[in-house]
C-alpha cells in the first residue's frame, strides 16, 4: 500500500465543491468510512499488534475481543468529539488488563497503531484527491492524538490507583498488634513512618485496646531508624488516645535520636512510660497488670488538675 | 457533585444538627469513620463559636472535587463583632482557652485547609476543607 | 434531652443516650452536683459511650463535674470514650488531664472500688493491733 508517492497533484485551483464541504461533513464521511471497512481495518490492526509483539500476555482470542471494542469506541470519540466514554473505558479497560501484567508502552503502542493503520486507509481512499486528503487529516490527526492521550492517561491514573491500593494494604499487613497475653498489647514497630501510616497505627491500636479490653499497650519502636517532629508528635497523640481508653503506654527502644527528637518538640519524658528494651517493657507491663489485680495500699497519686 | 448544605446556627441544637449533618457529608464522601469523627468535631467547636460570639450565623457545607481526591468543604460565616486579633486567636494553643475565637486553633489543626477572614465590627467567615486520601 | 442518672449503692451513674447539646450538658453538670452534694456518695461515673464528638465545651463540663464531685469527697471515672473519639480529641488537643478515663463500665466500677478501697486504709490509723 504505497501512498503519497504514487497519489496524482491534484488541481490548485480552489474547487468551489471541495471547499463548500464542512469539516462536520468532512469527519462524518471519515467515520463512515471507519465503520464501513470495521471488518478489515481491525484485522489489519490486529495483525499488526502481533507483529510488533504486543499485548504478549493476552491470547489472540483475547486480543480480537478487545480490539473490537477499542475500535467501536474509536470510531465513537472521533464522531462525537467528546472524549468521557473513552476515558471510562480506558479504565475499565485497564482494570482488567493490568493484573494481566500489559504495561504501558504496550497499550500506548497499540493505540498508536491502530491511528496508523486508520491514517493509511485515509491515504489510500482519497489518493487522488491531496486537497480533500489534506481537509480530512486536519479533522482526523488532532481527534486521533487526542484519543491516543486519553487512553494512555486513562491507563496511567487506573496503574496509579492500583499501586495505592496494594500500598495500603501492604501498610496494614507490616503494622500488627499483637495480643500477648489477656489486658497486654504489643505494637512493633518498623521501618520509616510517614504521616498515613502513623494515622493508621494509631486506629489500628485504638480499636485493638477496645477490642481485647487492653490495660497496658507497649509500643516498641526499637525498629524504627528516625523520627521526624510531625511522626514523634504522632507517637504522643497516640500515647494520649491509649490513656482516654484507659490503656497505660510503655515506649520501649527509643533511640537517643528519638529521645532527643520527643524532647525537642516539648515532651516531658519523665510523664512518658518509657522501658530500654522490649522485654523490659512486657516485665514492667506484666508488673502493672498484677498491681491492678489487687489493691494496693498506697497512695495513688492523681495528676494535679490544670485549668489551662 | 452539587451537593450542599445551608445550615443555620441560632441555637445549641444548631450545633449538633451541624456537625451530624457534617458527619453524614463527609460519609458520602468516603472518609473513614476516624475522619468523620475529626471533620464533625471542627465543625462542632466552629458553629459554638458562631453561637458564643455573634449570636447567630450559618454553615454551608459542600463536596469538592480535586481531580482525583474527594473532601469536604465548610463555610461558617456571621455577622457578629468580628476577631479583633486574628493572628493572636490562632496562637491560642488549647481551646480551653476563653475568648473570642476560642475554638478555631484546634479546628485548624483538623483540616487541611483553613482560612479566616474577619473585620471587626462586621462578621467573620471561617473557610475550611479536608481532603479525603485517594484510593 | 435529660441524662438518666442511676445510684448503684455509693456511685452515681450517668449514661449519656445520644448526642448532646451544651445545654444538655450544662444540665447534667447541675444534676450530678446537687446529687452528690446531697447522699453520702463515694463516686461518679460518666459513660460517654453514645457521645459522637467530645469537643471543647464537652470535656469543660466534664473536667468541672469531676473537680466539683472531689470538692464533694467523690472520685469520677469518664468510660466508653470511643477509639474514633479519643483520635478526634488528642487532635483537637483536649487531652483530660487529671481526670480518671476507663474503657467501659465494668472497668469503672472496678476502678471506684479499688479507690474507695485505697481511701479508706488511708485514712485508718496505723497501728497494727486496730487492723482487723
Amino acid at each position: 500500500m504505497d501512498t503519497k508517492k504514487s497519489m496524482s497533484v491534484s488541481t490548485r485551483a480552489s474547487d468551489p465543491q471541495t471547499l463548500s464541504e464542512s469539516s462536520a461533513g468532512l469527519l462524518r464521511e471519515l467515520v463512515a468510512h471507519l465503520r464501513q471497512n470495521r471488518t478489515q481495518l481491525r484485522e489489519e490492526w490486529a495483525r499488526r499488534i502481533t507483529r510488533a509483539e504486543l499485548l504478549t500476555a493476552m491470547t489472540e482470542e483475547e486480543i480480537f475481543a478487545e480490539a473490537t471494542a477499542v475500535y467501536d469506541n474509536y470510531v465513537e470519540a472521533l464522531e462525537t468529539g467528546t472524549f468521557e466514554a473513552l476515558q471510562a473505558y480506558s479504565r475499565r479497560l485497564s482494570e482488567r488488563i493490568i493484573p494481566r501484567g500489559v504495561e504501558t508502552d504496550e497499550v500506548v503502542g497499540i493505540v498508536l497503531l491502530l491511528r496508523d493503520v486508520l491514517a493509511r486507509s485515509l491515504f489510500t481512499k482519497y489518493q487522488d484527491n491531496v486537497e480533500k486528503l489534506n481537509r480530512i487529516l486536519d479533522s482526523y490527526e488532532p481527534a486521533a492524538n487526542r484519543i491516543a492521550n486519553t487512553v494512555a492517561v486513562g491507563f496511567v491514573e487506573e496503574r496509579e490507583r492500583i499501586i495505592r491500593q496494594q500500598q495500603e494494604a501492604i501498610r496494614e499487613l507490616s503494622t500488627p498488634v499483637l495480643q500477648v497475653r489477656e489486658r497486654l498489647l504489643i505494637l512493633p514497630i518498623i521501618g520509616v513512618i510517614d504521616p498515613q501510616r502513623a494515622r493508621q497505627l494509631t486506629e489500628q491500636l485504638l480499636r485493638a485496646i477496645r477490642a481485647n479490653r487492653a490495660k497496658v499497650v507497649v509500643i516498641d519502636v526499637t525498629g524504627v531508624a528516625a523520627m521526624d517532629s510531625g511522626v514523634a508528635n504522632h507517637l504522643v497523640q497516640t500515647v494520649e488516645a491509649s490513656r482516654l481508653l484507659g490503656a497505660t503506654v510503655i515506649v520501649t527502644g527509643l533511640s537517643p535520636e528519638i529521645a532527643q527528637t520527643l524532647v525537642t518538640i516539648g515532651v516531658d519524658l519523665s510523664e512518658m512510660a518509657t522501658v530500654g528494651d522490649l522485654q523490659g517493657g512486657i516485665e514492667e507491663a506484666e508488673r502493672l497488670l498484677a498491681d491492678r489485680a489487687a489493691p494496693t495500699t498506697q497512695v495513688r497519686e492523681i495528676a494535679p488538675e490544670s485549668s489551662r | 457533585m452539587g451537593e450542599e448544605l445551608q445550615l443555620p446556627i441560632a441555637a445549641d441544637v444548631d450545633v449538633v444538627e451541624a456537625r451530624q449533618q457534617g458527619r453524614a457529608l463527609a460519609a458520602v464522601a468516603g472518609f473513614s469513620s476516624g475522619e468523620q469523627t475529626v471533620i464533625a468535631a471542627a465543625i462542632s467547636e466552629i458553629a459554638r463559636n458562631i453561637l458564643m460570639y455573634a449570636k447567630k450565623g450559618e454553615i454551608m457545607l459542600s463536596l469538592v472535587q480535586n481531580g482525583d481526591r474527594q473532601g469536604v468543604s465548610i463555610i461558617a460565616t456571621d455577622q457578629g463583632p468580628g476577631i479583633p486579633d486574628i493572628e493572636r486567636a490562632m496562637q491560642y494553643g488549647y481551646s480551653t482557652s476563653h475568648g473570642v475565637g476560642a475554638g478555631l486553633p484546634g479546628a485548624k489543626r483538623l483540616m487541611d485547609e483553613f482560612n479566616v477572614d474577619s473585620v471587626v465590627g462586621q462578621g467573620t467567615t471561617i473557610t475550611m476543607t479536608k481532603w479525603r486520601r485517594a484510593i | 434531652m435529660e441524662v438518666p442518672i442511676l445510684r448503684q449503692g455509693q456511685y452515681l451513674i450517668a449514661s449519656i443516650q445520644s448526642a448532646l447539646t451544651d445545654a444538655d450538658l450544662s444540665h447534667l453538670r447541675e444534676a450530678l452536683i446537687a446529687q452528690v452534694g446531697r447522699s453520702r456518695c463515694r463516686g461518679v461515673i460518666v459513660d460517654v459511650t453514645a457521645l459522637d464528638v467530645m469537643d471543647s465545651f464537652a470535656v469543660r463540663t466534664l473536667r468541672d463535674i469531676a473537680h466539683m464531685a472531689r470538692l464533694r469527697g467523690a472520685e469520677t471515672v469518664i468510660v466508653g470514650i470511643q477509639p474514633d473519639v479519643a483520635f478526634a480529641m488528642v487532635q483537637l488537643g483536649l487531652t483530660l488531664k487529671g481526670v480518671a478515663t476507663v474503657l467501659d463500665l465494668e472497668e469503672g466500677l472496678a476502678f471506684l472500688n479499688r479507690r474507695t478501697e485505697e481511701r479508706y486504709l488511708e485514712t485508718k490509723p496505723r497501728r497494727p493491733s486496730d487492723r482487723g
